[in-house]
């Protein structure tokens, strides 16, 4: 199971990664979104995904799976949230404000 | 007792959030944020007093025991790095009103300002490697709100940018923290540490390893990496570059010193031989980026690099000698760094101008900026009495007693050209034709010398007064070089 997840995130980061290659504003900012949810992949597979009870205490169990994973990735997934919706507000903004939405045209000129 | 190490993080965050609910209040909130700023810095003091008399601070927060809660760790070196955070800013709170737009004032820079020293202060005390990289994301998230703050064309081009490149290798970091999970099964760093000693997986352990110093050297701007640091660190105000340059890139240097002292020097022959060539090549193209421009706030961003050079080099050749002078030029370089942001803020500002082209004859207007320019420059290159020169010093004695000559070679080099680079701003701004078109704004000019004359006598006092300062120093570095005092103290074996 741990193959086929590690497979998958890597799937996820390399189609991450191209899209934080293109030139549009928002593909990039679809590109971090894919490169989050790689990385929160990747946390639940390192906690190893033996089987188990969800981590809430109860008497009749003694197999639990492995609760600080999930923690983390909790932690991490509102703070790439956070990130995300400021990214996509600066976007906006951004294209806005200089009339593109292209990376290339946004180098800025030389005297600034 | 022990609840002291968490202060330094509590009470600007605290102030911080206080201070949003008046930030209409421009008057207030200046004032406010003035003495909260100084209240903090007093119990920073004081707490940096007590863990240089009784040794290192343990909070366990909740009560809960090392390895299974959260710790914070106020050793020295944590210590005196949050003492020197809150000096700079103390000159960057004093500066800011003159060097603020009204309405940026009122659009929550304090909070945000306050939000940033937290941010700061919690990833050098944090013992823990996922709740570092969660100060590290709000101390970035402040620095995302400043960047942008006044909205203008440049800085919202700049700030995506800053942004992807943060959020890129934030993303690479919480990756690196689950797969040194999988192998220690962990986050605490003492835990970690004392495990990665145990367990024979040196392979994977320091292909981990450099994958961290990956992610804190996009963090700090060392050789192939630093691209992303010299333009966005230009566009917002001067008193926003200074803490950017005084106190980011300096999480990333700490966080690596702290990480490569500590967890990962089981292989030293592969990571810290690595670590040298990085930083000969972080110096030479920092210097060459100094070198290559006549904006004066590029010329200053650009010698942010060479300078984490130099401390890279002092983890690279990791003997007691060099990481001691790697600590001393961290401190020296964080306060000569904001002192230089605030300087050409402030030349900027009254000068209207930040191209060496169309300015001249300075020294005539302003005298006391240009003198301090002058003597900046003389810290920053490491003239004997500056503070500087003691650092520098001890990183190349080290790099001799490890017979590494070459990288030595091209230090002192490099140390030649920032001269120049910083030196060419006071010749061709300050010397030359007097400007007779420049309007002499005296009120603002010593509004802007104050903070900046406070900042040069902390850095020429860190150079004069060198024998008050060392034992701090060797202190700091003893605990370093045996990591053996840092887990034991955590885990109370």
């Amino acid at each position: 199971m741990e193959i086929i997840m590690s497979i998958v995130a890597g799937v996820l980061f390399a189609a991450g990664l191209y899209n934080l290659l293109q030139k549009q504003l928002l593909r990039i900012v679809v590109g971090t979104a894919l490169l989050s949810h790689g990385a929160h992949l990747f946390i639940l597979t390192m906690g190893k995904l033996k089987e188990g009870a969800p981590p809430i205490l109860d008497y009749d169990i003694s197999e639990y799976t492995d609760p600080l994973p999930q923690a983390l990735i909790l932690t991490s997934i509102v703070i790439s949230f956070g990130l995300t919706s400021l990214l996509l507000v600066l976007t906006y903004r951004a294209a806005q404000e200089n009339d593109t939405d292209n990376m290339e045209n946004l180098r800025g000129n030389h005297d600034e | 007792m022990s609840n002291l190490a968490v202060l330094p993080i509590v009470i600007p965050l605290l102030a911080g959030i206080l201070l949003a609910f008046v930030h209409k209040k421009t008057i207030l909130v200046r004032n406010l944020a003035k003495i909260f700023t100084l209240g903090n810095t007093a119990v920073v003091a004081a707490v940096f007093y007590q863990v240089y008399q009784n040794g290192t601070i343990i909070l366990e927060t909740g009560g809960w025991q090392a390895p299974y809660g959260i710790v914070l760790v106020a050793d020295l070196f944590a210590i005196t790095l949050v003492l020197t955070t809150n000096i700079i800013g103390l000159a960057c709170v004093f500066y800011a009103p003159k060097s603020l737009s009204a309405k940026q004032e009122s659009f929550y820079f304090y909070t945000f300002y306050f939000l940033l020293i937290t941010g700061v202060s919690g990833a050098f005390l944090t013992g823990d490697l996922f709740n570092l990289f969660v100060f590290f994301e709000v101390l970035l998230m402040a620095s995302y709100a400043l960047i942008v703050l006044g909205g203008e064309k440049v800085q919202l081009r700049e700030s995506i940018k800053y942004v992807l490149v943060n959020l890129f290798s934030s993303i690479l970091f919480v990756t690196t923290i689950s797969f040194l999970y999988s192998v220690v099964g962990t986050v605490n760093m003492a835990q970690i540490a004392q495990r990665v000693q145990e367990v024979d997986q040196r392979g994977i352990l320091t292909t981990i390893g450099i994958l961290l110093f990956f992610v804190f050297g996009t963090k700090a701007a060392l050789f192939p990496l630093y691209y992303w640091l010299p333009k966005p660190y230009i566009v917002p105000n001067p008193v926003v570059s200074a803490l950017f340059g005084a106190l980011l890139t300096k999480v990333g240097v700490y966080s690596i010193i702290r990480v490569f002292t500590l967890i990962f020097i089981h292989e030293t022959s592969i990571t810290h031989e690595m670590f040298i060539w990085i930083a000969g090549f972080t110096l030479v193209f920092g210097t060459i980026g100094a070198l290559s421009t006549n904006n004066i706030k590029l010329i200053v961003a650009y010698n942010i690099i060479p300078a984490i050079g130099f401390m890279i080099m002092g983890v690279g050749i990791f003997n007691e000698t060099a990481i001691s002078g790697a600590i001393y030029y961290l401190v020296n370089d964080m306060i000569i760094k904001a002192a230089l942001f605030l300087l050409v803020g402030a030349v900027t500002y009254l000068a209207g101008t930040s191209d060496l082209r169309k300015m001249s004859g300075l020294i005539n207007q302003y005298p006391l900026l240009g003198w301090l320019l002058f003597i900046s420059a003389f810290v920053l290159a490491g003239i004997p009495p500056f503070s500087g020169f003691i650092g520098k010093l001890l990183i190349l004695q080290g790099g001799m007693e490890a017979e590494e000559i070459t990288i030595v070679i091209i230090g002192l080099l490099a140390s030649l050209l920032i001269l120049y680079s910083v030196m060419k701003i006071f010749l061709r701004g300050f010397w030359g034709q007097k400007d007779e078109s420049i309007k002499v704004d005296k009120k603002a000019a010593n509004h802007f010398t104050i903070p900046i004359a406070f900042l040069m006598f902390f850095s020429v006092l860190l150079g004069i007064g060198a024998e008050l300062f060392y034992p701090v120093v060797e202190d700091i570095t003893n605990d370093l070089m045996n990591p053996d005092i840092y887990i034991d103290s955590v885990l109370k074996e």
